[in-house]
């Protein structure tokens, strides 16, 4: 990498080293920070995951007591969702997209730290519950009255409260950040629809994160006062209505269940035509259809609610809505399919997830085209039909996605392969395992097993299908423990990769593996939507010549400080006193100040 | 590595297919809970809804699963053959588009259809249960018939049920999966005066076609024990469904003749606090707090269907149920002597 003339200017401070951690404000940086946090969470949803399988395995098992099994389904849906399928997209948002746009790193870097950390902090908050024995245990979706102080007295539903407060502010920031990036940072010729996909649908889940959170934020506002200062926003005998909570974290629920979904989407659509050989077929419509799941997320809240008795036109309504945003999902689906279509394929790791997300989503799409039909749904909800459903979508469609990604970028970030053939048996284990798991579901659900259930009675002779999904997770955990051993191993000594290893279309591949902190020397002018595969003579990573003098973003220790701030803000308000949250307002008030006469490049 | 590109690929695709067809013959068992087996038209009319929903479904999921397997095969990577770059195709877009959304308007039609049948308003003759849930057991009253009763509730076959739903606590679901679907017991502050009727919300309609025993549980978390709020609906002959109510209403054992073993017990009930939360008809125990014990001696089960309803079982749980059913609010009661719990048992079996 020739540095003839010119210097990259940034703050001389070291590149090493744990304070250069701490300080980072480089995307690259922090989004390694976000996913080997995210990764460390799944690990422990995982286990959660398991005891809940091993308590299940048998009828009136008593491995788990009731109180310890409602901690586990609570935290193991509050970490997967909350703690590691978020996180982890924007690890990936964070190290792909700028690089996918041709920028040196997001808008506002500092603000991108102060996420990673308010998420770290907030996801210590969350399980520092079980140091007191008082993990939540009401839910991921928690219900009022149940979440009241008179039916949860304890601290664990104000643990789940503040906890959930403090991840919204990074999600939210976040939002903000992406949003920002993507309208202004990217490289000149590079219009919207010549956006990779992954960009696209990183952008559209951003307007989702910046406006589903804030409800949730509202809800549980909502709730913390009811807890903490006495009011009685969900309290019946006190005028409150206990069905505001459910309308209020379901407003949020569903479009949260499109943040989840529409980064895995936009990952396979950068992944199948690179592994295909072929354009994405449709690109506009697959664009379009992101759009339009988007907008009709928000009006889809109430099929979780079929149940709750909201009178025929309410269900007729959102029978209709929910039913209609299948069909976008459809068209994906179908576009994916024509990609694929006369292509010449190639049976990678990367491939294999994308590829594997086509079916087993579809499965939960159907499932969910069953729910969306209110007098079906009466049977259906609250069973493990439901789960079934959930969990096709979301490890068939978003681990897929996820771990797609992961093998695709995996050297880009490290300039290192992860081992094929481990990673086909991480497939084969992880599709295995999660069908033995969540097929049976569908079948245990409608043969009259409700969810959320410690234990359930040997005269239902469910045990077969228990048993069965029981031996499901623990495949599903080997595919894991064999994942982990493919990372670790090829961290050490994994085959060495170049810029372009997979031969892919998008930008992040025109620069080396890994990128300097500058992502890109120069870039020219983008033309076309694959512009590797259009115009390779323009792009050689290796002839980066940096001609004029670059202006790096410093780092900085303000966003560490004011993440402490913002979790102290919220933590004391577990005191039921008024006044401790000032203390943590106050010095976050401090850290912000600094932070905003600190300049963004120190020279 | 063929291994694992072509043997292990298709050894699962039969592996599934068995699987498949072991599962679809578990559906011929006995499973007291199906879906599939409704003694209702509400519970037939919901799985005609569902068949239609699960073929029209199955149809997409095929056609997916075919094309994905056609496409995989045929356009796998071979030396030579080079790909054709094409950007899209405007007719393919909107045939997959009108498709789907032509079979979204055939499923719509009956779910809509069906869903007004579902808010029916039941018949101004229909008996009326008010079926209240509670932190983790269901209380059943019947206003039209003066008797409250819990955990078991007796519907005549033939006639139709109004089931008026609510919670004294936290949200509940009551859930009888042969009769139907599930509703949400939702408490319900109390009705300022000239409040309007229960809103639809609370409550779910039918009619019983076959006598039987037809178990459920609640269905929505309603707290450490929400697994073990189950319960019992006994649909007999309208014949039989009067000599119960006669029976609950009057019970013939509830003050036992002098002298007796029972009538020991039911001193010892009364003595050493029991009427502080439990109710027998015909005797000064008025205690709404728990259960009604009225009948209690012929229940399937006790603890709201999680123990068998024996002498042993019933020291036990009275002794201490939390022990039993973690978190319950039922006081324990380990200072009560061997032989007033002797006599209590007889006396409680005795309620018939």
């Amino acid at each position: 990498m020739a540095t003839a003339e010119a210097t990259i200017r940034t703050a001389a401070e070291p590149k090493s080293g744990i304070w250069s951690w701490i300080t980072t404000v480089d995307h690259k940086r922090i989004g390694i920070m976000y996913g080997v946090t995210a990764l460390a969470f799944f690990l422990i949803g995982g286990i959660e995951a398991l005891l809940i399988r091993i308590q299940l395995a048998k009828p009136e098992n008593d491995f788990l007591s009731a109180e310890v099994y409602n901690q586990m389904f609570t935290m193991h849906g509050t970490t997967m969702i909350f703690l590691f399928a978020m996180p982890i997209f924007v690890a990936l948002f964070n190290y792909i997209v700028p690089l996918q746009i041709g920028a040196r790193d997001v808008a506002f870097p500092r603000l991108n730290a102060l996420s990673y950390w308010i998420f770290l902090l907030g996801g210590l908050f969350l399980n520092a519950s079980f140091l007191f024995g008082a993990a939540p245990n009401a839910g991921w979706f928690g219900y009022a009255p149940l979440t009241s102080t008179t039916y949860s007295p304890g601290l664990n539903i104000d643990f789940w409260a503040v906890g959930l407060q403090i991840l919204g502010v990074s999600s939210i920031m976040g939002g903000v950040n992406f949003i920002t990036t993507i309208i202004n940072l990217r490289a000149p010729g590079m219009t919207l629809m010549r956006m990779p996909l992954f960009t696209w649908m990183t952008f559209v889940t951003s307007f989702l994160l910046i406006t589903a959170l804030p409800v949730l934020a509202v809800g549980l506002f909502f709730l913390s006062f009811d807890r903490f200062y006495g009011t009685n926003f969900y309290v019946a005998n006190a005028g409150g209505e206990p069905i505001l909570w459910q309308h209020l974290f379901w407003i949020f629920g569903h479009p949260e269940v499109y943040i989840l979904i529409l980064p895995a989407f936009g990952i396979i659509s950068d992944v199948l035509p690179t592994f295909a050989r072929k354009p994405l077929f449709g690109y506009a419509l697959v664009v379009y259809s992101g759009v339009l799941i988007a907008f009709i997320s928000w009006g889809v809240w109430a099929h979780h609610m079929f149940a709750t008795g909201l009178g025929p036109i309410a269900d007729s309504f959102f029978a209709i809505t929910t039913m209609i945003v299948g069909i976008p999902t459809g068209v994906k689906i179908f576009n994916w399919l024509a990609t694929l279509w006369g292509g010449k394929i190639k049976f990678t790791t990367a491939m294999l997830f994308a590829i594997g997300l086509i079916p087993l989503f579809t499965m939960g799409g159907v499932s969910g085209m069953h729910h969306a039909s209110p007098p079906a749904d009466l049977q259906q909800t609250d069973t493990y039909y439901v789960v079934a459903h959930f969990h096709y979508v979301i490890l068939g469609g978003v681990a897929m996605g996820i771990f797609s990604g992961i093998y695709y970028w995996f050297p880009k970030i490290t300039g290192k392969f992860l081992d094929e053939t481990l990673g086909k048996w991480h497939f084969w284990l992880f599709v295995i395992g999660v069908n033995l798991t969540f097929f049976p579901m569908h079948f245990a659900g409608l043969l009259g097993m409700p969810r959320r259930t410690f234990t359930y009675s040997a005269e239902l002779n469910l045990q077969t299908y228990n048993m069965i999904e029981t031996i499901g997770g623990f495949v599903t955990a080997i595919a894991t423990l064999v994942f982990i051993w493919n990372v670790v191993r090829s961290l050490r000594k994994g085959e060495a990769a170049g810029a372009n290893p997979w031969g892919a279309h998008t930008l992040e591949w025109a620069t080396t593996s890994p990128p300097p902190e500058y992502n890109f020397a120069e870039l020219p002018e983008i033309r076309s939507r694959e512009p590797l595969w259009d115009h390779p003579e323009d792009y050689d990573a290796q002839a980066q010549i940096v001609t004029h003098e670059i202006h790096m973003p410093s780092p900085s220790f303000w966003p560490l400080l004011t993440a402490i701030g913002v979790t102290v803000t919220f933590g004391l308000m577990m005191t039921k006193l008024w006044w401790p949250p000032l203390i943590g307002l106050a010095w976050t008030a401090i850290a912000v100040m600094n932070w905003a006469y600190e300049p963004a490049s120190k020279h | 590595m063929s291994f694992l590109s072509r043997t292990l690929p298709r050894t699962l695709a039969v592996a599934s297919i068995a699987m498949l067809a072991a599962l679809w013959a578990g559906c011929a068992g006995d499973y007291p809970q199906s879906t599939f087996s409704p003694v209702t038209e509400l519970g037939v009319r919901i799985n005609e809804l569902f068949a239609s929903l699960f073929w029209w479904t199955m149809l997409v999921l095929v056609i997916v699963f075919v094309l994905l397997v056609y496409i995989l095969i045929r356009f796998r990577s071979r030396p030579g053959v080079e790909p054709k770059k094409f950007y899209g195709n405007n007719l393919a877009e909107i045939g997959w588009t009108l498709g789907p959304a032509m079979i979204v308007v055939i499923l719509l039609v009956p779910t809509v259809r069906t869903i007004f049948y579902t808010y029916e308003e039941p018949p101004e003759d229909a008996l009326v249960v008010e079926a209240v849930g509670h932190q983790w057991w269901w209380e059943f009253r019947y206003p039209q018939l003066g008797i409250i009763t819990a955990n078991e509730m007796h519907l005549p076959v033939g006639r139709p049920v109004d089931i008026r739903l609510s919670s004294a606590d936290v949200i509940h679901n009551w859930w009888v999966p042969r009769l139907g679907g599930k509703r949400y017991n939702y408490p319900i502050a109390a009705r300022p005066q000239g409040a309007p009727e229960p809103k639809n919300y609370e409550r779910i309609s039918f009619t019983v076609n076959e006598p039987g025993q037809y178990s459920g549980q609640c269905a929505e978390f309603c707290g450490e024990s929400h697994a073990l709020m189950r319960m019992m609906v006994v649909a007999e002959s309208p014949e039989e469904f009067d000599a119960w109510v006669q029976g609950m209403k009057a019970p013939a054992n509830a003050v036992p003749a002098a002298g007796t073993l029972e009538e020991q017990g039911y001193n010892a009930f009364l003595r050493v606090g029991c009427t502080a939360c439990h109710a027998v008809a015909g005797t000064p125990a008025m205690g709404r707090l728990g259960p009604d014990l009225t009948g209690i001696g012929s229940r399937w089960k006790i603890g709201a269907g999680l123990l068998p309803n024996t002498a042993e079982h019933l020291a036990k749980w009275i002794r201490n149920s939390a022990e039993v059913k973690p978190g319950s609010k039922m006081l324990a009661f380990p200072n009560i002597t061997d032989e007033d719990m002797t006599a209590i048992i007889a006396y409680l079996q005795s309620l018939r």
